[in-house]
């Protein structure tokens, strides 16, 4: 049950883009178990704030785990030492007395440090801007019954789409790979016979985008998919292989293709 | 195709590809190698046959594993490059969760290989005097004990069964995967069939140097 | 002010046919010419940018988060209303739209209300053929369940992630009109104030929350779709982020405030953990589909372990009150509930502010696995949260400040009192009248999105001459001065307080005397309390760091500066409505402790008019007709 704890905290800051960083040590007293990471922050900014110094910037929203703005290192793992939670869902419980914590911003050329533990990740949507869509005006569909969908590839794909796009395979990746984020979308959309038409075309683009951006290539560590909240598999990322190489052996990445594989 | 090449998928599979045929070489190499243990005149036989009867066969091997080592090392160097510069600044602390050693091993351990690659084809091929002054081009078997009766050998061989097993044991794995034919699973990371592969191949190739080195060949 | 609805004459079922056709609209050649901000990347920002992007129209795109795909959209778990009856249940677009206004206690305008229930079907056909993984049945058609208290089954779901899913397609399909050179996005950009030219609105402020930029962006029409005020109340389940700023300011601007206290609290949240506690999270309504709520008959009861109070000594007390809905009853209804039998001291867990949702019969019905496979992640979720286990020990659960029917005045075209201004998704005043049902603000996000504007705003622009405007026009300058005044004036106060410790105490003084029940007492002490701290706010609050760089501070500060003011229009909106409707229950206005509505003096859309900061806000109504649902006591019993 509940109790606190008194912690050291590592963090690293830093004012811009540009200027130099560096890890700043803070003592955080009288944790509570119940707190979450962030609120644990929240408690230290406060005292930083009313003490007169910068607060520690970082990255958040929901804090429900689902809006993936949330993410640092801690203590070398993305979103910290539990499977399949955000920084925002672990809960100080996971920690014991006296331990210290290094808090670190993903680091990749392609997620420029903007403060803090402020990332850019606007490579990701660039990725997803490559292909990572269905080309359908708004109110052209047919009704949403007339395609069935077998219950097992929705489920697939949904495992796919449960990406939240918060850049811990990155983070995780010793290539910093973003393999793992792109292959999730290129299977949840691959997945379904209305992302077929643009399947394979959106294999080679959203790849091209991936490597443009300055991500590392995929030697399968597996890291990533330890790191991902959503426990999303490499299996994608061995889709997301086949698709491609069946793209650029066939050459048919601009045809339509209704119904393949 | 130059597309291929230059993206990093591309070119990962293309390693996986010259890699299966480096894997496809060294288990045949290996088999080969096992008839050290049925004396001199079976195993310089078999020297004799592929460098004269076969040697046409041969040839084409020699080509075909040269061009897979080159396409191999290239990709392996030019990706490595890349995944090196995707971070310029590196945690202060980072805790590798799930991969395996192996898969961490690979490049240095490949830059390892790639030096005993040279050492070894001019020592029992080429014949370079300097690592093997009593080298003769008919007596394969001789050299092989020549050879290992010099106990740093035995050690540079064994050292290269290690990083090859290493390499075999994370390669086999990966190469599926980045060729997408690996069959979906609920654990994608466990690796039954590439630890047989590394352990078979490996052991077999360092039985000769033990051999040799234990006074089992002569 | 003049409020005039242009609602389409005829019958309620023809009027938005009739009206599509007897919209003006823009000659296609012409349509690139034509500048549209659109302010938030939400169900209903995305969507409309889009769509709007598809049809040629030249969009720039605003949100403050740093990816349009984590607007708070993206949180929605339970699911999408769609009136397509395929479960053959005798759903039909009459059903939902009546559902919808009886649901909204008979405060929503009728034809909005209609048309939504029109457009859902199309929302659905739209998702799917994005690539919404919804969730099918073993035939491989789409699958459904029943929420939010409705007695069909027209909700379509994706696990518990339906809102993530929508989102992503509305997202996806704005990346993909990005690329197309049709939308310009700006991702980390605060929209601080809307620039009206001769009253017309014609462009925005905004501040690059990177750099710290100013700027001035102008354009034809503006739209806001930035989402409610839930966080009025600080505890809440909205994102942090979430806020009142950009439909405060444009209020500030002339757009009229509708029904600001008709907010919804949610009956199934986590409970308040300490002090400490930022966010309260949801526990998707579906939950009590399986779930039974109780609480112990007797006190003494309340300290021991849910195991240990027998059966005949438990008090479901929804099954008991609402015997024909038991725990779907509608959301004000189960929230009210809660508080009446924690008032009572039989609330559970710390603080006694708690009520049990048990699974164990539902457990015993269709087995561990079979919840596991209805709930799975949101179980998980609370076992995350509260190391708790949820299949042994029952759910402890309170309700949460969630939603804000209030928002912007808009028109059936979704104008706001602003011309050229439009609001869409839940940052306007909305169809969902005084309570909102379940699943269907998904809906109305995308309907406006999707389905609406795309029209209304291309005959809002066909109807009207333009002039271009440049960003140095004098109403341009006076209001990015006005926001870099604003800005220096928080950074340079350097008092002892942090903006959070105000926003704090704001929540506290709303959710005690504007929360759940309100009494006139009650109101008028909130409005004694409230300018006390906005006073305080101005002398004390401290703001580290500078203007010119990415400061969190800041960009909260000037939020809490806004709720502050705004947290007194609340008040006065639920002080002079004297009758209790959906999520607004005076307690002097009950009957056997239901709400009591008072249709004679108060069935009107009360819309406030922003008189300056000296004087108080005009009240204008627009009086509400009810030609198809007769009005009725709303009873669930
Ligand atoms: C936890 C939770 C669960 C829910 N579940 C359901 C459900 O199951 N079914 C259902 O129908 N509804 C549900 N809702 C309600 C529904 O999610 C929201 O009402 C709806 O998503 C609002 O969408 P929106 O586009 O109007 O606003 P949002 O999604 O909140 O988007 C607001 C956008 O505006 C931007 N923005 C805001 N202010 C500014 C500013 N000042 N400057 C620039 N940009 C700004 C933000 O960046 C964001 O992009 C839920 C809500 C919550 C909190
Ligand atoms: C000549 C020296 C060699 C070098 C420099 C080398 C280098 C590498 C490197 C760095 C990798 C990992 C690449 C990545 O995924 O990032 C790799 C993978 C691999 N190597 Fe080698 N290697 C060499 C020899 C061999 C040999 C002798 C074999 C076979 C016996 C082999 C088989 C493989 C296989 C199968 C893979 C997996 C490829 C994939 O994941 O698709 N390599 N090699
Ligand atoms: C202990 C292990 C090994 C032993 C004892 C061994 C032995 C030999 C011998 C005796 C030859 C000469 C054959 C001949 O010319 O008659 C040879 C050739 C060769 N070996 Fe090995 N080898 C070993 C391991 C390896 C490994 C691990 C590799 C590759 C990764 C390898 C690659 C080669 C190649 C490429 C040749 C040249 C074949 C040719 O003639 O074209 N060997 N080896
Ligand atoms: S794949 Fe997983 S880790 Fe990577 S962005 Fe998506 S959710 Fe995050
Ligand atoms: S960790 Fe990196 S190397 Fe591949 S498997 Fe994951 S992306
Ligand atoms: S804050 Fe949204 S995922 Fe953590």
């Amino acid at each position: 049950m509940s109790g606190t704890l008194n912690l050291t905290l590592k963090v690293w800051r830093q004012a811009g883009p540009s200027a130099p960083g560096k890890f700043e040590e803070y003592a955080a007293r009288d944790v509570s178990t119940e707190m979450s990471f962030l609120e644990m922050l929240d408690v230290v900014n406060e005292r930083l704030i009313v003490a007169g110094k910068d607060p520690i910037a970082f990255d958040h929203d929901c804090r429900e785990g689902i809006c993936g703005m949330c993410g640092v290192m801690i203590n070398g793992a993305a979103h910290g030492p539990n499977q399949l939670t955000t920084a925002c869902q672990l809960h100080m419980r996971s920690f014991k007395d006296g331990d210290t914590l290094t808090i670190e911003p993903w680091r990749a050329k392609a997620f420029p440090v903007l403060r803090d533990l402020v990332v850019e990740r606007g490579a990701f949507d660039r990725i997803i801007q490559a292909g990572g869509f269905i080309s359908v005006a708004t109110g052209s569909p047919q009704d949403a019954n007339a395609l069935p969908i077998a219950k097992q590839d929705a489920e697939e794909s949904m495992d796919a789409a449960a990406c939240i796009g918060c850049g811990a395979c990155v983070a995780a990746c010793p290539n910093a790979s973003a393999s793992l984020f792109t292959a999730a979308k290129i299977g949840h959309l691959g997945l379904l016979p209305q992302g077929q038409p643009e399947r394979y075309r959106r294999a080679l683009k959203m790849v091209a985008q991936m490597d443009l951006e300055g991500f590392g290539g995929c030697t399968l560590f597996g890291e990533c998919m330890s790191a991902c909240p959503k426990g999303i598999s490499i299996d994608f990322i061995k889709r997301m292989n086949g698709d491609f190489i069946y793209a650029s052996a066939t050459k048919r990445d601009e045809q339509v293709l209704l119904g393949a594989g | 195709m130059l597309s291929f090449w230059h993206s990093s998928v591309g070119k990962k599979v293309v390693m996986g590809l010259t890699g299966l045929v480096l894997v496809g070489f060294v288990i045949g190499h290996m088999a080969g190698n096992m008839q050290v243990f049925m004396g001199p005149e079976r195993f310089n036989g078999y020297a004799k046959l592929l460098k004269d009867d076969l040697i046409e066969i041969t040839w084409l091997v020699r080509i075909t594993l040269l061009v897979s080592v080159v396409l191999h090392a290239l990709a392996a160097y030019q990706l490595t490059m890349r995944n090196w510069a995707a971070r310029p600044v590196d945690y202060a602390m980072r805790e590798p969760q799930v991969s395996t050693y192996a898969s961490r091993t690979m490049r240095w351990g490949a830059v390892y290989l790639f030096i005993f690659l040279i050492l070894h084809i001019g020592q029992f091929t080429l014949g370079w005097k300097w690592l093997l002054p009593e080298y003769t081009a008919e007596g394969a078997y001789g050299n092989v004990v020549l050879a290992f009766a010099r106990i740093q050998w035995v050690v540079l061989y064994l050292g290269a069964m290690f990083f090859l097993a290493l390499h075999l044991y994370h390669g086999t794995w990966a190469v599926l995967r980045t060729l997408g034919v690996a069959q979906p699973s609920a654990q994608p990371l466990q690796r039954r069939a590439p630890l047989i592969i590394a352990l078979v191949v490996t052991v077999g190739f360092s039985l000769v140097p033990l051999g040799v080195a234990l006074g089992v060949v002569r | 002010m003049k409020l005039d609805s242009r609602i389409p004459s005829g019958p309620m079922a023809g009027k938005w046919d009739k009206h599509r056709f007897e919209m003006k609209l823009v000659n296609p050649a012409n349509k690139r010419k034509y500048h549209i901000i659109v302010v938030g990347s939400g169900l209903a920002g995305a969507s409309a940018a889009a769509s709007l992007s598809e049809l040629g129209y030249n969009v720039s795109c605003f949100a403050f988060q740093d990816s349009p795909r984590r607007a708070h959209s993206i949180a929605a778990q339970g699911g999408i209303n769609g009136a397509k009856n395929y479960r053959n249940d005798g759903d039909s677009i009459q059903r939902l739209f009546y559902d919808t206004v009886k649901g909204g206690d008979f405060r929503a305008r009728e034809a909005n209300v209609y048309r939504l229930a029109q457009v859902s079907v199309d929302i659905i056909d739209q998702c799917v053929a994005q690539g919404v993984p919804f969730a099918r049945e073993y035939g491989g058609l789409l699958a459904n369940r029943s929420f939010g208290g409705a007695q069909v089954s027209r909700t379509f779901y994706a696990r518990g992630q339906t809102g993530q899913q929508l989102l992503l397609g509305a997202y996806q399909a704005l990346e993909k009109e990005i690329a197309a050179g049709g939308v310009k996005m700006y991702s980390r950009h605060e929209m601080l104030d809307v620039v009206t030219i001769d009253g017309v609105a014609r462009g925005i402020i905004t501040r690059d929350l990177v750099t710290g930029k100013v700027e001035a962006h102008a354009a034809d029409a503006v739209v806001l779709g930035t989402g409610g005020y839930g966080n009025v109340f600080y505890l809440s389940t909205n994102a942090q982020g979430c806020n009142v700023t950009a439909t405060y300011r444009a209020y500030k601007k002339g757009a009229a405030f509708a029904n600001p206290c008709y907010t919804q609290i949610h009956p199934t949240c986590i409970p308040v953990a300490g002090e400490h506690q930022s966010k309260l999270t949801l526990m998707s309504e579906s939950l009590r589909n399986d779930g039974r709520v109780w609480v112990p008959k007797r006190r003494e009861d309340c300290g021991r372990k849910p195991g240990e109070v027998a059966e005949e000594d438990r008090d479901y007390y929804l099954e008991r009150k609402y015997p024909s809905y038991g725990n779907l009853a509608p959301r004000d209804i189960s929230s009210r509930a809660a508080k009446e039998v924690c008032d009572e001291g039989r609330g559970v867990g710390p603080g006694g502010r708690g009520v049990y949702l048990d699974f164990s019969d539902a457990i015993g019905r269709v087995g561990v696995q079979g919840i596991a496979e209805r709930y799975g992640n949101l179980l998980d979720m609370y076992q995350r949260i509260t190391d708790e286990d949820p299949y042994t020990v029952p759910m402890r659960i309170y309700p949460a400040s969630h939603y804000s029917m209030g928002g912007l005045w808009v028109d059936y075209n979704l104008m706001s009192t602003i011309p050229g201004l439009h609001v869409i998704g839940e940052a306007n005043f909305s169809d969902h009248g005084a309570n909102r049902l379940g699943a269907s603000a998904l809906m109305q996000g995308l309907a406006d999105g999707y389905f609406v504007l795309p029209y209304t705003i291309g005959h809002y622009l066909a109807s009207n001459k333009f002039d271009k405007v440049s960003t140095d026009h004098a109403e341009f300058r006076s209001a990015l001065e006005g926001v870099e005044q604003r800005t220096a004036r928080l950074l340079g106060i350097r008092g002892k307080r942090t903006a959070d410790s105000f926003h704090r105490e704001l929540g506290k003084i709303l959710w005690e005397h504007c929360g759940m029940a309100r009494n006139e007492a009650g109101l008028k002490q909130a409005l004694q309390e409230i300018p006390k701290l906005r006073e305080e706010f101005w002398q004390n609050v401290t703001v580290p760091g500078s203007g010119d760089s990415l400061n969190q501070q800041l960009e909260k500060a000037g939020r809490v500066a806004d709720f502050l003011e705004f947290g007194e229009l609340l008040c006065l909106d639920a002080l002079h409505r004297e009758e209790s409707c959906g999520g607004h229950f005076r307690e002097e206005y009950q009957e056997a402790g239901e709400a009591k509505r008072n249709d004679e003096d108060f069935c009107y859309v009360a819309a406030w008019e922003y008189a300056g900061d000296r004087s108080a806000p005009v009240l204008n109504k627009e009086p509400l007709e009810f030609e198809s649902v007769h009005l009725a006591t709303r009873s669930y019993k």
